[in-house]
């Protein structure tokens, strides 16, 4: 299968965060863990749920993504800025060193 | 300009109170996502890609200096130094933090200001003329209806549950400038036979992915019975308009499959009954609202101003800047002063904290403390002595915010697309920066004359890309962002809607279709014809075969 992460947004900064296979949520995308099979997407997902039931996180979804390099890096264009910031904003965002 | 009363000012106070506890039930745990979303998006907090995004409301794009300083404040202390000004004359923050939305709404309750009803199925902020008061040929001042729609509409209890989000927009001269016909209901100010000042009522405009114009339901609303005729037309609307699906809930689409004249006659049929019940407009209550908006004490000024002609004919990049953004003013000697967001690859919009608290001491020191916010995303000084043109000029140069393009190319509209933006399907501002980049030179931007692109990331076409002289619509293409162009739309009087010129592009492609359509235009310009009266003439095919020519 394809390899995924779980994303959301907090809930108090509103800031994109991604789900750790410590079932921490953290806003580096270097710490999601990796889905690799149906058992992993299962066993998270029902983790995302959890959360967002307990009111920590909103808008909790899996994405596509590629390891390259060893980095984890989301397939669609649209994750993509959501894991860096604004393309036209290098300053802001996730990418930003001031993040 | 208005100044809340006691009233205003209570109501204002106590949302911000009650949003207050909504936030830490939120934060608590005590409300869940479904619970809390609706709370928050009737007072404007969305969110979106990176973050809560906050729509703070500038009623009819009318702003104090006091109230710009409030927000460069706000940009500063909660966001990202900047803000974002948008096609309905608001102002958007994009890096909220939930807990500080309750502290935002009470600074913004001291200067008079929130956002409430920036969201949700209710009459949103009416938008005007961006140079209403001070227009040459102006009817009336429609701010003072405007201000009299926004207080009535401001948690309306019949209509604060519509079938979909309603906006107004109004003006009282031509050419529009509000992009009246746009609109849920449109209203243009006229005389009728006995001289007498009222409204003609458009309704059923909209974009998004069913575009439509608005069309005519009554010629002449008097003024004391504009509140209970706009009460009928959406009354008829909140009862009969679709519910059961949401791109099918705007009042365009019962509009259009009850036809015109039977949605009229409904409409005429409930204000029959309704009339003498619904919202009154006394003389009296006008008279209330109108003097907040009386004009300024203005200077008796000799024209021609001899200092003005002479730095306009010593110094040619400000002849070029007053060409362009300067703006006859009704009152002699005095000007508009169109400052343009729109600097070759900038975001167009965005202002950040330090220029906005510049631009409200230009505000103060040139224009009697008042701005506007225009749909086209810049900003106005309305009431500029014309001797003073020349040195605002320069002030506005230091802070990169002398841009005369007015009009032109690159006064391009964007909404914040795939950049910001939950709904989009691809980017729009990096399109507008690169087009601005290939028309830069503004001898060639002049050159071209008035052409209006209007990029949008979405079929929700906030970026307006339907009535763009010129249309870049952004979509999906199996995960790639590809870019539709349409042709002819306008947003004016006559507004149109653009036709789609042919299959779509890539990005990278989208800079040179376009100066294939700008050298078509040129080569087929009539004298004194603008873009839109040669595409009026010869019609799309031209176009199409240059752009898609082999080769």
């Amino acid at each position: 299968m394809t390899a995924k992460i779980f994303n959301a947004n907090d809930i108090l900064s509103g800031r994109v965060v991604y789900l750790g296979a410590d079932g921490n949520w953290s806003e580096r995308i270097a710490d999601a863990a990796i889905v690799q099979s149906a058992e992993d997407e299962a066993r998270l997902q029902a983790i995302a749920d959890e959360a967002f039931s307990a009111r920590r996180v909103v808008d909790v979804y899996a994405i596509d993504v590629a390891i390259e390099d060893g980095h984890t890096r989301p397939v669609i264009y649209r994750e993509r800025i959501r894991a860096e910031g604004p393309s036209i904003r290098l300053d802001l965002g996730k990418q930003s060193a001031n993040s | 300009m208005y100044r809340y009363d006691a009233i205003d000012q209570r109501l204002v106070d106590e949302r911000a109170a009650q949003f207050r506890e909504q936030v830490r039930r939120r934060m608590a745990g005590e409300l869940s996502d479904l619970e809390f979303k609706p709370l928050r998006l009737m007072n404007g907090l969305y969110l979106q890609l990176h973050a809560y995004m906050l729509r703070i409301a500038v009623p009819y794009g009318t702003l104090s200096s006091k109230q710009l300083r409030a927000l460069a404040a706000i940009g500063r202390k909660y966001d990202k130094d900047y803000g974002h000004f948008t096609t309905r004359q608001n102002l958007q923050f994009n890096w909220i933090k939930l807990e500080d939305a309750p502290d935002i709404l009470d600074d913004l309750a001291a200067v008079e200001m929130h956002a409430i009803q920036t969201s949700g199925n209710c009459v949103r902020n009416v938008t005007a003329d961006q140079y209403a008061g001070v227009a040459a040929g102006e009817i009336e001042d429609p701010r003072i209806y405007a201000e009299i729609i926004r207080q009535w509409s401001s948690l309306h209890p019949e209509f604060s549950f519509l079938p979909r989000k309603f906006k107004i927009a109004i003006t009282a001269t031509s050419p529009d400038r509000a992009a009246v016909k746009t609109h849920d209901i449109g209203l243009f100010m006229k005389r009728n036979d006995k001289g007498e000042i009222g409204f003609q009522v458009f309704a059923g405009g909209g974009q998004g992915r069913t575009p439509m114009m608005a069309q005519l339901v009554r010629d002449f609303v008097p003024k004391a019975e504009l509140l209970a005729y706009i009460e009928s037309v959406i009354r008829v609307y909140n009862l009969m308009g679709r519910r059961d699906n949401i791109h099918k809930a705007r009042i365009k689409i019962l509009v259009h499959a009850l036809g015109i004249d039977k949605f009229r006659e409904l409409v005429e049929a409930d204000f029959a009954a309704t009339r003498d019940s619904g919202s009154p407009m006394p003389a009296a209550e006008i008279a209330r609202v109108a003097a907040y908006f009386m004009p300024p004490a203005y200077e008796r000024i000799e024209t021609p101003v001899r200092a003005f002609e002479a730095a306009r004919f010593e110094d040619r990049d400000f002849a070029r800047w007053v060409t362009h953004n300067v703006v006859a003013h009704k009152q002699p000697g005095y000007a508009i002063a169109v400052i343009s967001l729109k600097p070759t690859g900038g975001i167009p919009g965005d202002a950040t904290s330090d220029q906005m608290d510049r631009i409200a001491d230009f505000a103060d020191r040139y224009s009697i403390g008042e701005l506007r916010v225009t749909h086209e995303q810049n900003l106005v000084l309305p009431n500029v002595k014309q001797a003073d043109l020349h040195a605002l000029w320069r002030e506005l140069g230091k802070e990169g915010l002398a841009t005369p393009n007015l009009g032109l190319i690159t006064d391009i509209i964007a909404c914040p697309g795939l950049d910001y933006c939950a709904l989009a399907n691809a980017r729009s501002i990096p399109i507008a920066q690169r087009i601005q980049e290939k028309f830069a030179d503004p001898d060639r931007q002049a050159m071209i004359g008035e052409l209006k692109i209007k990029i949008s990331g979405c079929i929700n076409a906030c970026g307006h890309h339907h009535v763009g002289h010129i249309g870049i619509l952004g979509v999906d293409k199996q995960g790639e962002e590809f870019y539709q162009i349409t042709l002819g739309g306008s947003a004016d009087e006559n507004a149109t809607v653009g036709k789609i010129l042919g299959k779509g592009f890539p990005a990278e492609q989208v800079p040179d279709a376009i100066e294939k359509l700008v050298d078509t235009y040129l080569g087929l310009r009539a004298d004194g014809e603008l873009f839109l009266d040669t595409y009026r003439r010869v019609g799309i095919e031209p176009f199409k075969e240059r752009v898609y020519a082999a080769g």
